[in-house]
């Protein structure tokens, strides 16, 4: 009887450590995944817990960090938002012609993923007659403008009362005082719940680690805008917060080529956005939604 | 002083079900061997996911939830409708099935393990999930719905754990369980089983950006089809184990659950019914994500072919648990019972979570069909529950049977009643 017991022992000693060196095994594909993660970004703070000194740590690794995995010595900055600052879009749907470089000139600015050529922006091509986004197209491939079309470009609405925020289970991603809704990419668990909620398609999820030549990377980078995401984290546009807090403008305003677009601070009764407000008839996307955008737009005539 | 005792005695007692799991017959450790198989080659696709991206899924940001998302919202359905067989053995006091509660409850735990399981491979940062732990991280509750997920998750997996581990440790004992130990918690789990499949279909219909799931009726559909599930796997399940342990089970908690079936059926295909009269009656652009899904839209059906299977299956099982003939043959009542198993996790799944996201929100029609790494994924995790479930029921049968208990004397409160509590 001890006998077979024991042979039973050994028979699960024997399976036990079959089964442990099969696990093993099944998952060394880990240890890739662990070279990338260090102990000092598992134990960061939330963005907004970071005290200055802890703050200029994080730069400077991630400055080092980017050397490291994409040969290019970068400036990565978290400019803070402006006292009396509140950002807002048009764009004039009357003049946009629809020739992307808006999209173009955002996946430069962004250091998006080169293989996936990725954008903030997207343009539907829409039937004249219809605002019924169903109508509209997205992958047109053709001289443009073409007869009977008009173009609507479209990115993140920056709403006031955002879904994407809402749905959030880790607050990793907010709504900043000067209007702009970002991303903490340290923080973010990757659930893209926030991508469901959005009802703009504004949300992209970095599905694989981003592909980019040192030569194209931007290295005018900012902490909550367009440094290059790390690989399982949601991003999105921030109406380019590294250069607009800086006092420059949007990269896809720069790109267009018939002055479409319209940006600026809508506290200030003098800038441009707010002459558009005023004296144009203006609309927002999916009203009904509640979502209060701060993107706008309008027409000529 | 008595408290100690069960500080020592309880992990004890854990140690001795565990030691007792690995021990079986050959078709246990074939099955085991079978189902580890399995979970491993789901644990590799898993690490390779993990280190690749999740570039190796066939999701995309159209459609950004997928096979993972769908099973952890099966999942959940289930686990609620495996707690269901305790409402008719604690409110309205049908004996026969306090035998089989215990199951159920077993049931839910393993269901509720795989949906974690599905939960965290969705995830593109799983070692950040400390960020949801409140206090330590920074939890938006009570904002987000997925932290309400969270919470009635963990809570109906402490919940049930408690109750099963109490009981069968008391039987261990050799005691009989106090009712002010794990009857408030049976109730409470009634209650809970329904707010966690609530909660989790509130985590789509809140989101107004998408129209198919924006329905007041998605609550009422997900418990529906939870107590089609529930019944349907306990049915099978109970065979299972009188056939494989000869434990003696009734007919009469499989006839009860059959008349749970018999009702939960019509009123799924009644409520599906509904949404698509709205649906197709008003047409609009809210039909489009419909349309799609039952018609195909711009040349693109991927997901014709999975609903239609799905009616089907949902109206075949409908009928075959209304035949008469189902109460007098045993088989009629398992086919009815996998017909309804295998509707349900379709309709919960490629007929749900997708159709949400396509047409996307600015209505492209970007179509999604799941990789050989989910598929691989998501069977390695249902391989795991399996086994779960497997050990769970292997401990615990034989404690409440009475064949395993405390070997050492000096527990008082022996009790000879102990035999008929739970």
């Amino acid at each position: 009887m001890s006998d077979t017991v024991s042979r039973r022992t050994v028979m699960k000693g024997v399976g036990a450590t079959l089964g442990a060196a099969a696990f093993a095994h099944a998952m060394a594909p880990l240890t890739e995944w662990t070279q990338d993660l260090s102990v000092d970004q598992f134990l960061q703070k939330h963005y907004k817990e970071l005290t200055r000194d802890e703050l200029t740590r994080v730069l400077v690794h991630l400055k080092e960090e980017t050397k490291r995995k994409y040969g290019r010595d970068v400036d990565i900055q978290a400019l803070p938002p402006q006292e009396g600052v509140s950002f807002a879009y048009a764009l004039n749907l009357s003049i946009c012609i629809g020739c992307r470089k808006c999209a173009e000139a955002c996946h430069q600015e962004n250091n998006h993923d080169r293989r996936t050529g990725n954008s903030y922006i997207r343009v539907l091509e829409m039937e004249q007659g219809s605002l019924d986004l169903e109508h509209g197209n997205a992958n047109y491939d053709h001289p443009v403008p073409a007869e009977g079309k008009y173009y609507l470009p479209v990115q993140c609405h920056q709403c006031d009362n955002a879904p994407c925020v809402k749905v959030c289970p880790v607050q990793a991603t907010w709504k900043e005082p000067d209007g702009i809704v970002v991303v903490d990419y340290n923080w973010c668990i990757g659930c893209r719940y926030c991508e469901a909620a959005c009802p703009y398609h504004a949300r992209r999820f970095n599905w694989a680690k981003p592909e980019i030549p040192p030569e194209e990377i931007n290295p005018d980078q900012g902490y909550l805008s367009n440094r290059i995401r790390p690989q399982g984290v949601v991003e999105k546009c921030t109406f380019c917060l590294h250069r607009t807090r800086a006092g420059r403008l949007p990269a896809c305003l720069e790109a267009c080529p018939t002055g479409a677009r319209v940006f600026g601070n809508l506290l200030d009764p003098k800038s441009p956005i707010r002459w558009v407000l005023e004296n144009k008839r203006v609309f927002v996307l999916k009203e009904e939604l509640g979502t209060r955008p701060r993107f706008f737009y309008f027409f000529d005539k | 002083m008595a408290a100690s005792r069960h500080l020592l005695d309880y992990p004890r007692f854990l140690g001795r079900l565990l030691w007792m799991s690995t021990d079986g017959s050959w078709r246990f450790y074939t099955w085991m061997t079978v189902l580890s198989a399995i979970a491993l080659v789901g644990a590799n696709a898993y690490a390779h996911q993990l280190a690749e991206g999740m570039a190796l899924t066939g999701m995309s940001d159209h459609v950004s939830w997928g096979l993972y998302i769908a099973n952890f919202t099966f999942g959940v359905g289930l686990a609620a409708g495996a707690v269901m067989m305790v409402i008719p053995a604690y409110l309205y006091h049908d004996h026969e099935m306090h035998d089989v509660t215990l199951i159920g409850e077993l049931l839910a735990v393993a269901a509720i393990f795989v949906c974690l399981l599905f939960i965290v491979v969705d995830m593109g940062h799983p070692e950040r999930a400390w960020h949801l732990i409140p206090g330590i991280g920074r939890f938006n509750w009570p904002i987000s719905m997925l932290t309400w997920d969270v919470v009635v998750l963990n809570g109906y997996l402490l919940i049930n754990l408690h109750i099963c581990g109490y009981l069968i440790y008391m039987r261990f004992l050799g005691r009989k369980p106090r009712k002010q130990w794990y009857l408030p918690f049976v109730f409470l789990s009634i209650f809970w089983a329904i707010s966690i499949h609530s909660v989790t279909a509130f985590l789509y219909s809140g989101l107004g950006g998408r129209p198919f799931w924006n329905s007041a009726l998605l609550a009422p559909r997900f418990i529906a089809s939870a107590f089609i599930t529930g019944p349907a796997f306990v049915i099978v399940l109970l065979q299972a184990i009188r056939r494989f342990t000869g434990l003696p089970i009734g007919e009469g908690p499989l006839r009860t659950l059959m008349s749970v079936m018999r009702v939960t059926v019509l009123l799924n295909l009644f409520m599906l019914g509904s949404e698509l009269f709205t649906a197709f009656y008003t047409g609009g652009t809210h039909a489009t994500a419909v349309r799609y899904l039952f018609f195909g839209s711009h040349g693109h059906h991927a997901l014709v072919p999975w609903i239609w299977t799905a009616v089907a299956l949902n109206i075949a099982s409908a009928v075959v648990v209304h035949l008469p003939a189902t109460r007098r043959h045993v088989w009629l009542l398992n086919l009815a019972c996998a017909l309804a198993f295998a509707g349900v996790w379709i309709e919960k799944g490629m007929g749900l979570i997708i159709p949400g996201f396509v047409p996307s929100t600015l209505h492209e029609l970007v179509e999604y069909v799941p990789t050989v790494t989910e598929w691989k994924i998501t069977a390695g995790i249902w391989a795991f529950g399996l086994m779960v479930l497997t050990v769970a029921v292997k401990v615990a049968l034989p404690v409440l049977s009475g064949q395993l208990a405390a070997s050492h004397a000096g527990h008082g409160e022996e009790n000879p009643e102990a035999k008929q509590a739970t």
